[in-house]
Order: structure tokens, then sequence, then C-alpha cells
């Protein structure tokens, strides 16, 4: 009876106490990667060529987005300001939405699938080809070589993302707001300006996507560095990458924004 | 007596519970090429890890030029691996490189040479392969034995004191398969490396070899030169050189009685 008591608990615990080891391998390959960060830094040629294909490469799928994202919020938006004679605020509306919420988090959301799961696939089939084995064979570390590099590269484009996801976004809102709906653009960019704090509503937005490159860089060599050296393994990892980053990035920001933004 | 390039003394080695190497010893001198011959799952790749720090053993010792590998700090094992060289199975080539960066590369990451000297040494390297027309190809454009030559090229571009080779021989053609048997004896003579070769391969490398070690089950079963292994009486090298489907390594893996499983036990009783 006890020990099916034990058993039962057990394996109910079972879930839990994976996802808190595996929580601690993170955490320790974190470690790692800051540890091995110099040759990242000093050879910045390598992390140069993760953000051409972390970043540069995500730049359409960003750009695009952040313009429709824009838009949308300008149609929506104009919608219910204009009920109360308020349509002149619509630039504050869409700027504070996109510079606060949207563009780090849609932006964050884009980046892991876009640009994390790459990163996965990349280092898990580097994994299963024995590319790792051998360079560490050859006594090249390859977390210095190849993840520290990849790392360096998410968190360094993160930003930069955002903040051009927030920018297409406001250029979209203009398009339909001055261009299309015929608000005054004089006031649409004046309210704008003056109504944006920086610190408090651009530097929040930065410090956020800079959390949250952080967090998809993680998990992105991570899952791809864990990833059993199968084919099986390799697209579950990737999988795991995007569904994980998106939880993660939805889950910070709830703290953050809490953090950032209480009795404002 | 000169330190052997490598040496095993009574090592141990377990994944978990199952034990796959128990009380293996033996030593493999510069200029020697040695085979490691067993079945598959004989533990002849945890033999290679363990020699390059990638596994450490569970008792005994591995050394390499007399350093002992399982007590080796982080930096102590990335300095020790500079003196291995080792050719994996598929070549592992890095794929988003050419075969001239391919093995430039150890050249470029531990070496700060001024970019003619890496030029003549990848050279050297691919020419000694015949490789050399193939520099500005990438890894993707070439067969499998050709690839593996490269791989071989990378692995001796800094002359390493022992060369490891994981299945050199296996899905290569037979020209492949001659060609590769050569270059490891050739550049072995030529570096005055140890190289160990864990194969499969009995003709091919009984051809080439000073010594074979025969494994089951984790334990050495027999070693000595090709001829004293093609003249052995013990069964199991018997049976492992002529290719026999059956003997000492069974063809059936253990398991309930046919019948019983087959339901004809329940039927007759």
């Amino acid at each position: 009876m006890v020990n099916w008591i034990v058993k039962f608990f057990s394996r109910v615990g079972e879930p839990f106490t994976n996802a808190l080891l595996k929580l601690g391998f993170a955490s320790r390959f974190l470690i790692a990667i800051l540890r091995h960060s110099t040759t990242a830094l000093v050879r910045f040629r390598l992390t140069l060529r993760e953000i051409w294909f972390a970043g540069v490469l995500s730049v359409l799928i960003i750009a695009v987005s952040g313009l429709f994202v824009g838009m949308v919020l300008a149609l929506q938006g104009y919608d219910t300001l204009v009920r109360f004679g308020a349509s002149s605020s619509l630039g504050i509306l869409v700027a504070l939405s996109l510079v606060r919420e949207l563009g780090p988090v849609v932006g964050a959301l884009l980046f892991a699938s876009r640009a994390g799961s790459a990163i996965t696939a990349e280092i898990g089939l580097m994994k299963a080809t024995e590319q790792l084995s051998a360079m560490e064979m050859m006594a090249v570390n390859p977390i210095a070589r190849v993840v520290a590099p990849k790392f360096w590269g998410g968190v360094i484009s993160m930003p930069l993302l955002a903040a051009m996801f927030s920018a297409m976004g406001i250029f979209g809102g203009y398009i339909i707001g001055v261009q299309l709906l015929g608000l005054d653009a004089g006031s649409f960019w004046s309210q704008m300006q003056s109504a944006i704090d920086f610190q408090q509503d651009v530097l929040n937005g930065v410090i956020k996507s800079v959390f949250f490159g952080v967090a998809i860089s993680l998990i992105a060599v991570f899952e791809g560095f864990d990833a059993p050296p199968t084919a099986e393994g390799v697209s579950g990892a990737t999988t795991r990458t995007v569904v994980t980053s998106s939880l993660v990035i939805l889950g910070l920001d709830v703290l953050l924004t809490a953090f950032m933004f209480r009795g404002v | 007596m000169p330190i052997p390039a490598v040496e095993f003394e009574q090592v141990r080695f377990a994944y978990g519970e199952s034990e796959v190497l128990r009380d293996v010893s033996f030593t493999v001198a510069r200029g020697e090429v040695v085979a490691v011959m067993g079945g598959s799952g004989s533990g002849k790749t945890t033999l290679l890890k363990l020699i390059g720090g990638q596994l450490r053993p569970k008792s005994g010792q591995v050394r390499v030029d007399g350093e002992a590998v399982g007590d080796l700090g982080e930096s102590a094992l990335y300095a020790m691996r500079r003196k291995l060289g080792m050719l994996f199975q598929f070549g592992a080539l890095f794929t988003d490189l050419s075969v001239y960066e391919n093995v430039a590369f150890p050249l470029r990451e531990r070496l700060s040479l001024p970019e003619s000297i890496v030029n003549d040494l990848v050279l050297m390297k691919l020419q000694a392969v015949g490789l050399r027309g193939a520099a500005q190809l990438m890894p993707n454009e070439l067969s499998g034995g050709m690839a593996r030559r490269v791989a071989l090229a990378r692995a001796i571009a800094l002359d390493p004191l022992v060369m490891l080779y994981d299945e050199p021989f296996t899905g290569l053609d037979p020209i492949s398969l001659g060609v590769t048997g050569k270059l490891i004896r050739e550049l072995n003579d030529a570096l005055g490396s140890a190289s160990i070769v864990v194969t499969h391969d009995v003709a091919e490398s009984l051809a080439i070899v000073d010594k074979v070690v025969f494994l089951a089950d984790g334990v050495i079963v027999a070693h000595g030169t090709p001829d004293e292994v093609r003249a052995s009486d013990l069964p199991f090298v018997k049976q492992f050189i002529n290719s026999e489907t059956d003997g000492p390594v069974p063809f059936h893996k253990p398991a309930a009685p046919y019948g019983e499983e087959l339901g004809l036990e329940v039927v007759r009783g």
C-alpha cells in the first residue's frame, strides 16, 4: 500500500521534477555561456554572422508584421476614439501600444518562431552529425565557438527588431490615420511626441525586449544543445523552442509590466 | 622504455547500470596502428571517447602520452586534446564551411599563424589525401569517401600524436576503401603517430595494422598481430574473421522460448 502511494506521487510529480531539472540545466548552461563569451565578443565577426542569420534575415517578417499591426491598430483605434471626439489622439494610442507592449511582445513571438527555431535546428543538427564532438576533439570548445556567438547574436538582434517593429507600426498608423482617414499630420505627430515619455515608455519597452532576447536565445541554444541526436529529437527540440519561448515571453511580459507600470 | 602513446590500465566503464568495459588493458606505441574489433555494441566507440576525455572511466586509468585523461580538469583536457586527431564515422565536416575552410579550421582556431602559412599547410594536407582539387567545394558536393578524406586532412592538420578512427571503412566503395586504408597506414608512418582504428572491416584492417584487439561484451578476448589473429583457434575470433552468422556471438538475441511466445506451448498443455 505504502509502495503504491509512493509510486503514485512520484508519477504525479515526475513532470514537475523533470521541468525543475531542466531549468537547473538551463541555468548552468547560461553560466557556461557567460563564462565562455570572451571568444564571441573578442572575435566579434563570429557574433556578426549570427546577427545576420538571426537578426537581418528576420527584418522582412518583422517589418511587414509591424506595418500591418500598426495599420490595424489605427483602424480599430480610430473607430473608438471618434465616438468620443478624440480622434486626434490616434497617434498616441498607436505609438503607446506599440512601444510599450506590441513591439517587444509580438516582435519577440515572431523572433522566436523565425530565428529561435532556426538556431535550435542548426545546433541540434550539428550535434546529430557529430560536428560538435569533432570540434571538442579538436580542442575547440563548442560552447565558446558555436553556442555563445548564437546566444549574443540573438540578444543583440532582439531589441533592434522590436524597435523596428514599433517604428514600422507607427508608420502604418500614420498611413491609415493621416493619409487614409484624413487626420491632421501635425497634431498626429506632435501629440504623440508630447504624450510619450522616453524613460517610462520607450526605455521600458527596450528593457522588455532585452529580457525577451535573453530568454529566447537561451531557450533556443539550450534546446539545440540538449536535443537527442536523431531526426525526431531535433524536430521535437525545435517545436519546444517555439512553444516554451512563446509561453516564457508572455509570462515575463506580465511580470515586467507589473513592475514597470504599477500605479501609473 | 619509452612512454606509450596510449595506455589503458584496468579500465572499467558503465553507462548507468550496464557495464560497457571491464578490466580493459592494452598499450599503443608510437608508430603503431592498432585495430579494435568487435561486434556492434561491444564498447569500441566508448573506448575512443575515453581517450578523448568525452567520457571518464569508472575505475582504472586511460593515459595519453603518460597523462591520465580521467583526472584532467577542463582546461588541461582541452590542452591534452591538442595531441589527438579524430576521424568520425561520417566525417563530421562543418557543413557551412568549404573544404578549404574545414581543413583550415583547427589551424585558425588553435594557432595564430600568418594567412600564407595557413594556406600552405591546408594545401599540403589536402595534397596528402589527394583532394587539393576539391579545396573550393562545399561538403554537400562531396561523395562519402571524399568527405571522409577531407575529414582526415582536417584531423591531421596539426600533426597529432594519436590518431583515432571511428569506423573509417563503413559505407565506402571498394576503391575508397583501399584508398582510406592506405592513407591510414601512410599517414601514421609519415607523422610517426600512433593510430587506433575502430572497425568491423576485417580484410581491410588486417592488411594495414600492426596489432588487433578483439572486444566482446566489454572484455578483451584476444589480441595479437594480424598473422596470429588469422591463425587463432579461439571460436569468437574465428567466427568474426570468417564472418560466420552463428557461433559464440549468437544469431538470436536471448529471448523467451519461441514456442511459448507463439502460444504453442499453451495449446499443447
